[in-house]
């Protein structure tokens, strides 16, 4: 089971009545990357944040690198190495692209608040480093240049990069990424693409991906699961995926897989 | 702020010299000494009115020096010395300089219109007070973005704690540290206040966790009104604490009175010429003043650190979107705890530095009125600058204590009514915090950052179950 970076086991979400997330097994491989699909509402969104401790599951649990974390606080997710972004950019807006970096450094950083008073040496060669490997990490997400620049005022594409940026910062084993190419022109979701590729040639990160745009899920991922109405449908390469019955009735309804 | 006064003089500089026919290239074509000399007359000529309008000669050419210090010396803010950023310090230092000298040249400062004359020194001791508690505060809900509604339990906590370590409350138990002033046989906890204040300070930090832990799961609104409730809570304790389980813990409504005063012995006084007893000294209220400045320096100190720290960035993160900060790895209990903690810590120290100002802690001094007073100098001044905190603060005590009666005496000398000004405090204090909110919601004196979030408004959507810890 070493391979097995995450790990489902009976995931299940209810609000109220509403069962969002349906009883889902589910694995990320190490080194690899897997995409969640599915139409809208159909829990993707809701089985992330289940991934990331934002919400408490209902019933089941979440295991990474072979530790259980169901009902343990986002940052715990975030310390054992599990980075994200959201699907409706969520930068600290205030502030500067370094020093969002910089908070998402948080948990790599030790630093508390006596030495901060006193300023040892130790946090000043601490805060002087993680400034440079921010800076280092502006630049590999294509923010050369944009250290001090306020979050709101970065354009639509940078602050997607940022939001990367950001999550890299935590230093993750496994990188979430929620509709990261939402808005972006062909262009720059071509960019975007192989940005992902380099993620996992480079720092060996493995990513899951929640993407709507079906040539970057069939282009990079190595395996592909479909969600509907909380429900896994499917779960194969993408080219099993695209031949899935189940899959095309629930995007484009039961008509067109009868017709 | 300093950028845009600075502004205006230089508008209305350029407009005069056009009036007098000197437009701005003839006058950058005139040689620089020329210019100097043209412009110290002027401010001489300024010195001159002043002492005419006035009288006081000293006042006015102090104005004058440091109106051309911060002013007319052109960005003196990027001075260097041998490579050392120097000019950064200037202003702290020039502000500071005369905060000290302060009750040396009260005497001779002249009469202010409306507002009479300049504060006396009991009414600085206790703007230093307030300034403290309220930069204490500003660490709650100008750093960590959380509404605390409570912060008048700290002050008490740290009132009380000067009352039982410092008086003669608990008469069956003898102990003498240090404390200065007490009569021969005196019974009771006397510790030195030098050693209250940091005791007054942890044990306040200790209850800051305490009531914390439970309620820093609540967001916003339900926050706020559970803070309300141990604001509450305090002052009750302290008014019906006089039998708990027959044990006599606060003497109820009477209060603890006695308290001990600062001082540093005799032997320092003799070797040192440090104060013995500031209680018997001839200067006693400038002692107390000179001794709060040394706090508000403390808390100023911490206030930036903390602020350009790991823990600072957290706090605003928290502040801007705590889901996303959670995300990101910040641990939002154990981060909102420690804002807390900081928070109550100096509002524990400023109460027993009161309390022992007064000499005396007494429940009816700690209503919930007090939470929104300081509450108010922080939204006032500029919630999350340090600056604009302490100038809030220093106003609105100011005139808490002098600056309405002051006004009041004024208007009804002008127009010969008999209005009680001082009755209407907390109505005039309202007005100010809605005219404020309405016209520069971030406060007179704000940081960047946080004028930003309250034009623009931050993204945070609540989610309905975040997990804390």
């Amino acid at each position: 089971m070493s391979d097995l970076l995450l790990q489902t086991d009976r995931l299940r979400k209810e609000f109220g009545g509403l069962v969002a997330v349906d009883d889902v097994d589910f694995t990320v491989p190490t080194n690899a990357i897997v995409s969640l699909i599915g139409p809208n509402g159909a829990g993707k969104t809701t089985f992330f944040n289940m991934l990331t401790g934002v919400y408490k599951p209902t019933e089941g649990r979440v295991i990474f690198a072979g530790e259980d974390m169901t009902s343990k606080p986002p940052h715990a997710f975030t310390q054992r190495g599990i980075g994200r972004t959201f699907q409706n950019i969520r930068l600290f807006q205030n502030m500067t692209a370094l020093e969002n970096v910089l908070v998402g450094m948080h948990v790599r950083l030790k630093g508390n608040l006596f030495e901060a008073l006193l300023r040892t040496p130790r946090v000043k060669r601490e805060e002087a480093e993680a400034r440079e490997r921010a800076r280092e990490l502006l630049e590999f997400s294509g923010l050369r240049r944009r250290d001090d620049v306020i979050g709101r005022n970065l354009s639509y594409g940078d602050q997607r990069r940022l939001e990367v940026a950001r999550a890299l910062a935590t230093q993750p084993k496994l990188l979430l990424l929620d509709e990261p190419t939402a808005g972006m022109n062909p262009q720059e979701t071509g960019d975007f693409t192989k940005f992902v590729g380099r993620l996992r040639e480079e720092q060996q990160l493995s990513v899951l991906l929640i993407e709507h745009d079906m040539r970057v899920v069939m282009e990079i991922s190595d395996r592909v699961t479909v969600l509907d109405y909380g429900e896994k449908i499917a779960e194969g390469t993408p080219q099993e995926i695209q031949k899935n019955e189940r899959v095309i009735e629930a995007y484009l309804g039961a008509a067109a897989v009868s017709s | 702020m300093r950028r845009r006064i600075a502004g205006a003089i230089s508008g209305g500089w350029w407009a005069a010299l056009g009036a007098v026919g000197l437009p701005r290239e003839r006058w950058l074509a005139l040689p620089r000494p020329a210019r100097r000399a043209v412009k110290a007359a002027i401010w001489v000529a300024i010195a001159l009115v002043l002492v005419a309008l006035f009288g006081v000669w000293k006042t006015s050419a102090l104005a004058v020096a440091v109106v051309v210090l911060l002013l007319v010396v052109p960005r003196y803010e990027n001075l260097t010395i041998r490579g050392v950023l120097v000019g950064k310090w200037i202003t702290p230092v020039a502000v500071l300089g005369l905060a000290i000298a302060y009750p040396y040249y009260l005497g001779s400062m002249p009469q202010v219109p409306i507002f009479g004359p300049f504060p006396a020194m009991s009414t600085m001791v206790v703007m230093m007070i307030f300034t403290m508690m309220a930069l204490g505060l500003n660490f709650v809900v100008g750093y960590a973005g959380l509404l605390d509604l409570g912060y008048v339990a700290f002050y008490a906590m740290g009132a009380y704690m000067a009352g039982w370590f410092a008086s003669s409350q608990f008469a069956n138990r003898n102990v003498n540290l240090g404390a200065v002033g007490l009569y021969p046989g005196a019974t009771g906890l006397h510790f030195s206040i030098w050693l209250v204040l940091p005791m007054a300070g942890i044990a306040t930090a200790i209850v800051g966790v305490i009531i914390g832990l439970p309620t820093l799961r609540l967001r916003g609104d339900y926050l706020a009104i559970v803070t309300l409730g141990f604001g509450e809570i305090m002052p009750q304790i302290a008014r019906n604490g006089n039998n708990l389980f027959g044990f006599n813990l606060t003497n109820g409504t009477g209060g603890i009175t006695p308290i001990d005063g600062p001082g540093f012995g005799n032997w320092l006084d003799q070797h040192l010429h440090l104060p013995s007893n500031y209680l018997n000294a001839a200067n006693f209220d400038n002692l107390f003043f000179w001794t709060s400045l040394v706090l508000v320096l403390l808390t100023i100190f911490t206030s930036a650190r903390l602020r350009d720290s790991r823990l600072g960035r957290a706090w605003v993160a928290i502040r801007e979107d705590e889901v996303a900060a959670a995300a990101m790895g910040v641990p939002l209990m154990r981060t909102k705890t420690w804002a807390y903690a900081t928070g109550a810590f100096f509002g524990g120290v400023a109460g027993a530095y009161y309390a022992s100002y007064k000499s005396g802690a007494f429940p009816d001094d700690f209503f919930f009125n007090i939470s929104v007073f300081i509450l108010c100098m922080v939204i006032l001044g500029g919630m999350g600058n340090i600056w604009g905190v302490i100038f809030g603060a220093c106003f609105l005590s100011y005139l808490d204590r002098e600056g309405l009666a002051n006004v009041g005496a004024w208007i009804n000398g002008h127009f010969h009514t008999h209005i009680d000004v001082p009755l209407y405090e907390f109505g005039i204090f309202g007005v100010i915090l809605v005219v404020t909110m309405l016209f520069r919601p971030e406060g007179l004196i704000p940081s960047q950052r946080r004028a930003a979030e309250l034009h623009e408004g931050v993204h945070d959507e609540p989610l309905y179950d975040v997990v804390t810890e």
